[in-house]
């Protein structure tokens, strides 16, 4: 009876190690997701809305998941530097401008990524700074 | 144990004035400071009157460059803000707050809404028509008002008791505050709401019905 308690309690601590192993870039993951949030409401939820709602026709919703799986690499440069493009969002154009966040660093911009392509219907995992250093440039 | 008789009855009688005092009707305080004024009576005696502050006469553009003035809001209540049409600060958010209490009232043309805009550089009317129609405002119960920097920076100031102001070190030249000042149809301040605050908005939606009510009298 004893040596089947060890047993069953070594194996489960090397189970739950393994586990844990895995888990490491997951837990990465989560730790960039909440930090994102908090930049979120800072520099992004005026506009965007507490949900990725937008505004009106004024501001594009961020609830369109392929706009965002197909534009992920100009993500960071639509952040960092704005926008006065027009852009297509769920079969809606959107013009107004959106202003620059130049003070944001590379982590932060990776941070609200994972935030946002993770969020409103959006499930995009991981994003890393040395892709949002690369991303940057490759600016227009 | 006569008395044990009235005691039931009288509970009862406690009871129900408690509840007739629960209901007391709420009514809001009228806002910004008071003056007075004496006033002859028919006999010939002098009383005292309360002057409450008051929304002067006023005249701008609206989205439809068509004057709106004091009378576009007579017999109505309004809700009054200040904001620029390029503001990404705390103007979404206020006017996202707004429309949901637009949407709430669309069948009731008691409640109207009058936005002033702080940018008398850029935005003439067509812009805010624009902005309007964006924002998913259709018709005249949301005036957007257009007019000079002195007459829309001092009925901010010195009526609406809202801080306007032009500042070149801001990123977006403008910096404002962010009330919702309601006004009821004698033109006085009922209240005063951060827009961009979920709970005073959240009591804002309370007093629309409280000041409404009164004004039905």
């Amino acid at each position: 009876m004893r040596k089947t308690l060890l047993t069953f309690l070594t194996l489960s601590v090397i189970a739950s190690i393994i586990y844990s192993c895995q888990n490491s870039d997951e837990l990465k993951q989560q730790i960039y997701y909440t930090n994102g949030r908090d930049l979120y409401i800072k520099h992004c939820q005026n506009c965007h809305g507490a949900n990725g709602e937008g505004l009106g026709k004024l501001v594009p919703p961020l609830t369109d998941t392929v706009y965002l799986k197909q534009n992920k690499q100009k993500l960071a440069c639509l952040i960092k530097n704005g926008s006065d493009t027009t852009v297509t969002i769920h079969n809606q154009d959107y013009e107004g401008k959106m202003p620059d966040n130049a003070q944001l660093f590379d982590i932060d911009i990776a941070q609200l990524i994972v935030y946002i392509t993770n969020s409103y219907g959006n499930k995009q995992g991981m994003y890393k700074p040395e892709q949002i250093a690369e991303d940057l440039k490759n600016c227009k | 144990m006569k008395s044990a008789r009235y005691i039931y009855p009288l509970s009862f009688l406690c009871i129900i004035l408690l509840f007739a005092a629960c209901k007391q009707s709420r009514t809001l305080p009228i806002l910004g400071p008071r003056d007075t004024k004496e006033v002859k009576n028919a006999d010939g005696t002098t009383t005292v009157d309360t002057v409450y502050k008051t929304i002067p006469a006023f005249s701008f553009l609206n989205q439809d460059s068509l004057p709106v003035t004091g009378d576009t809001f007579k017999n109505k209540i309004y809700i009054a803000d200040f904001f620029f049409t390029s503001c990404t600060t705390i103007c979404p958010t206020m006017h996202r707050n707004m429309k949901t209490i637009f949407d709430e009232y669309k069948d009731n043309p008691d409640v109207m809404f009058l936005s002033h805009t702080i940018d008398f550089k850029y935005d003439i009317p067509s812009k805010l028509k624009k902005y309007a129609t964006k924002l998913g405002v259709d018709g005249a119960r949301w005036q957007f008002a257009y007019g000079s920097k002195d007459s829309v920076y001092k009925i901010a100031e010195k009526d609406y008791l809202v801080a306007v102001m032009e500042d070149s070190t801001a990123k977006e030249n403008y910096v404002h505050q962010g009330w919702l000042v309601l006004i009821d149809k004698d033109k006085h301040i009922r209240g005063a709401y951060d827009g961009t605050n979920p709970e005073q908005v959240a009591q804002l939606k309370k007093d629309i019905p409280v000041l409404l009510a009164e004004e039905k009298k």
